[in-house]
């Protein structure tokens, strides 16, 4: 949801597929289901998530917290100064 | 979004590079093991909490937990089984300036490991305590251990588990802790903010972390996998701050009872020693060659910083994205 | 060896009337060790008490903790923290200790742990003399290590080897014992303690150098490497499984060959520099006794006796037990008709004495169970024997 000309927080998420172990809790508990697993495998045989909806992504760090593998993080997208009152 | 490709670049970029022995990634737990966000959450409180990395030291002991210790780029112990307590109650005595985190199993604190931990409760030892329950020991194939609740299934109690178990909030209280919280580990903020809370309280602090086992105890039991472990969580976990300590137990696969229960102030060993010893020797008192003055001068400055820091805390209404 | 003089604070210079379980507080202090941690046990109580009492004079801390696996595992974590530490104990509580005793031998933390002996097995005879334990001492923990063990026969060798242990454990970062017995420990004699500056003291081998090439190990097989202590920024790691120069766990088959053979080889590889002993009369003698701790101090009157009716007897006694002083025994054995082991147990140094004479000579045990130290008629018909 957005006020006139303020933009949403977002973040770039970066993910290590090969450390990935495919337990889904980013991608069952991103708020806003930016999250998806992917179909393809990584060299260990698991499904590392992709971000299907990076606009969604509201920079809230979650995935980064609660991912066992330290596999995923994201950082704020910082574009112009109307951004910096989140 | 990015895939990380330079594994190198990953290793140095991740916001867990100051935190973490990146030269020892990936680790050996389990895909869907709660452990690993109980490190994050961890990471995350010392970063907040802006508390001098070199002045923290981390003791855990034998099992799955017990290899956080190898994993953290601070001073670290990983010591025998169930003796991380006393280990880390001598670290503490021997340079009462480091701030000691026990971090261990539920097997290895409660069950091998129970006496020491009573007795530094009751002694209100100045040091953080925290237990990741995933109700059994892990590292040796799914045994039970004092914290798995009655009927669940383990190694060695393979017809259904018959022990009573502890309530490990319950204990810490009646052992004398004065700061006690449980979570989950899907609850990783609010275990951010009780560490947060533990490392600026005086005295002995507890948390307990509900965290999965994909491995054995949930493979054992028929419970899914680490995500099913964490919705059942989501699911039944019940925030209740303040809670009588006496009712908060978990049945298998019963309601988890969550929050901050206890937190209140009382001196701690070393105060106790030092005002008792000031007592009879005046300022000729010098631990380890500080005068009585010098102490209380450290004393007034260690409690304007946790001052300091609580008033952070609460100023903090959400976690800040986007730092 | 690098020395200083002692800490004046912890030194109490005099002359005083002592018993050996405080001749040994003394004697820690003295090394400067501040930080004790311990539980009661007879007939090593009165060490404990002495530092419960001393230490707020001398800046130190004692806590007695809920049992001996606690004591011992605060012991490590208070070496760890920067200082010196010390227990004591008895047969008992020296079992319980063993698992802890071998993660500060694999993690080559310093420490000095007092064993008063009373007789066992079991809860035994918790008054009484033994020195049942000198086997224990060595092989108690399981896995391959070394250790080194003095043996007073005198409160005031039990404070001048409190002090020698400290120093022992720094140089070679090795958990050192003092194996007293009860005797020892509970007889009040003359201890003379010197001034501050007569006494000398090695202090930890800290490391000096970039925070960034600190390793907290360096298998050489020939020294022990230098120490820091946690809370000044060097970020280490300390495990008791194998592992590598980092601290950092190494399974490996490899590492643990390099580990445990540098563990062995900076004890036994220094053990000249290590092993002190008493010999009286051993030249030109016939029979040597080899004994230690308070039953040597009965040997000298069976010696004495021996030689009024002119046997060539002569005495050694081993001040440092382990590493054993097997070449020494083994250049006597080709030299003399036998040797005489007397020892309150059923036979443990004498063993080590069998092995390293190889052969050479005749090897009379004179052994008893414990609670009583030996009747000096017992061993002179001993070296009779020993001298057909």
């Amino acid at each position: 949801m957005a006020f006139g000309n303020v933009k949403n927080v977002t973040g770039v998420v970066t993910i290590n597929w090969n450390w990935c172990k495919g337990c889904g809790f980013c991608v069952g508990f991103c708020p806003t289901k930016a999250l998806t697993l992917s179909t393809e495998y990584n060299a260990k045989g698991y499904h590392p998530p992709v971000v299907t909806s990076p606009d969604d992504c509201r920079n809230c760090e979650f995935c980064q917290t609660i991912c066992p593998e330290f596999a995923i993080y994201v950082r704020r997208v910082v574009d112009n100064k109307e951004n910096d009152n989140a | 979004m990015t895939y990380a490709t330079s594994d190198a670049e990953f290793r140095s970029d991740s916001p867990m590079a100051e935190f973490l022995r990146m030269e020892r990634m990936p680790h050996i737990w389990c895909p869907g093991c709660g452990i690993g966000s109980v490190v994050n959450a961890f990471a995350e409180a010392v970063k907040k909490s802006g508390v001098d990395m070199d002045k923290l030291a981390v003791v855990s002991g034998i099992g799955c937990t017990g290899r956080v210790a190898g994993y953290v780029k601070l001073d670290s112990f990983h010591t025998t089984h169930g003796r991380a307590i006393p280990f880390a109650t001598g670290l503490k005595l021997a340079n009462p300036d480091l701030k000691v985190v026990v971090v261990s199993g539920d097997g290895d604190l409660f069950g091998i490991g129970g006496n020491h931990f009573i007795h530094a409760a009751r002694r209100n030892m100045d040091m953080v305590v925290i237990c990741v329950n995933n109700f059994t020991y892990g590292m040796t194939g799914g045994q039970v251990t004092p914290t798995t609740p009655q009927s669940a299934q383990a190694s060695t109690t393979p017809y259904g588990n018959y022990e009573y178990p502890f309530s490990l909030p319950f204990l810490a209280d009646a052992a004398g802790a004065t700061y006690v919280a449980r979570w989950t580990s899907l609850h990783a903020r609010n275990v951010t903010q009780a560490i947060r809370e533990a490392m600026n309280h005086k005295g002995f602090s507890f948390i307990e972390v509900i965290a999965p086992c994909t491995t054995l105890y949930a493979r054992r039991n028929r419970l899914g996998d680490g995500l099913n472990a964490l919705e059942y969580y989501q699911g039944d976990a019940e925030i209740r701050h303040g809670a009588d300590t006496r009712t908060v137990d978990i049945d298998f696969q019963g309601k988890i009872v969550v929050g901050k229960f206890v937190q209140r102030e009382k001196p701690t060993y070393l105060e106790a020693v030092n005002t008792r010893y000031a007592n009879v020797l005046g300022d000729d008192y010098q631990l380890y060659g500080k005068t009585q003055p010098e102490r209380e001068e450290e004393a007034k400055r260690d409690a304007e910083a946790r001052t300091l820091e609580a008033e952070r805390m609460l100023a903090e209404d959400l976690p800040e994205g986007g730092e | 060896m690098r020395k200083t003089a002692a800490d004046p604070k912890g030194v109490l210079s005099g002359h005083h009337f002592l018993d050996g379980d405080h001749a040994l507080a003394e004697g820690a202090l003295a090394a400067g060790c501040r930080f004790f941690a311990g539980y009661p046990i007879t007939p090593s109580t009165e060490t404990a008490e002495r530092f419960a009492e001393r230490c707020p004079h001398v800046g130190g801390l004692f806590i007695q903790m809920e049992d001996e696996i606690a004591s011992i595992a605060a012991l490590v974590g208070g070496a760890w923290g920067g200082q010196k530490v010390m227990t004591v104990t008895s047969g008992p509580g020296f079992s319980l200790m063993m698992e802890n005793i071998g993660l500060a031998c694999m993690t080559e933390t310093p420490m000095v742990i007092a064993n008063v002996q009373r007789a066992g097995p079991s809860t035994g005879l918790p008054t009484l003399v033994a020195q049942q334990d000198m086997m224990q001492v060595r092989w108690g923990s399981h896995g391959d290590y070394r250790i080194i063990a003095l043996c007073p026969d005198s409160p005031q060798e039990c404070f001048d080897l409190a002090v020698e242990a400290f120093n022992l454990s720094e140089t070679y970062r090795v958990p050192t014992f003092i194996m007293t017995d009860e005797t020892v420990g509970h007889m009040h004699e003359k201890v003379t303690i010197p001034p501050a500056d007569q006494i000398n003291v090695v202090p930890r081998n800290w490391y000096q150098g970039p925070k960034s090439d600190y390793r907290p190990y360096e298998f050489t097989g020939k020294q022990a490497s230098s120490m820091v202590k946690a809370g000044d920024g060097y970020r280490f790691h300390v495990t008791g499984l194998t592992h590598d120069e980092r601290g950092y766990p190494a399974l490996t088959e490899e590492q643990n060959r390099k580990v445990v053979t540098h563990l062995i080889e900076k004890i036994d590889g220094n053990a000249d520099k290590i092993i002190r002993l008493e010999e009286k009369d051993v030249d030109g003698a016939e029979v040597v006794v080899v004994s230690y701790g308070i039953t040597s101090r009965i040997v000298s009157k069976a010696v004495k006796d021996a030689q009024k009716s002119g046997i060539k007897v002569g005495s050694l006694r081993l001040i440092t037990i382990w590493p054993f002083a097997e070449k020494r025994i083994k250049e006597l054995a080709g030299r003399v008709k036998a040797i005489v082991v007397p020892e309150i147990n059923y036979g443990q140094m004498v063993l080590e004495v069998e092995r390293a004479a190889a052969g050479q000579c005749r090897v009379i045990s004179v052994n008893h169970c414990g609670g009583a130290v030996h009747d000096p008629e017992v061993i002179l018909t001993a070296i009779k024997e020993g001298a057909k």
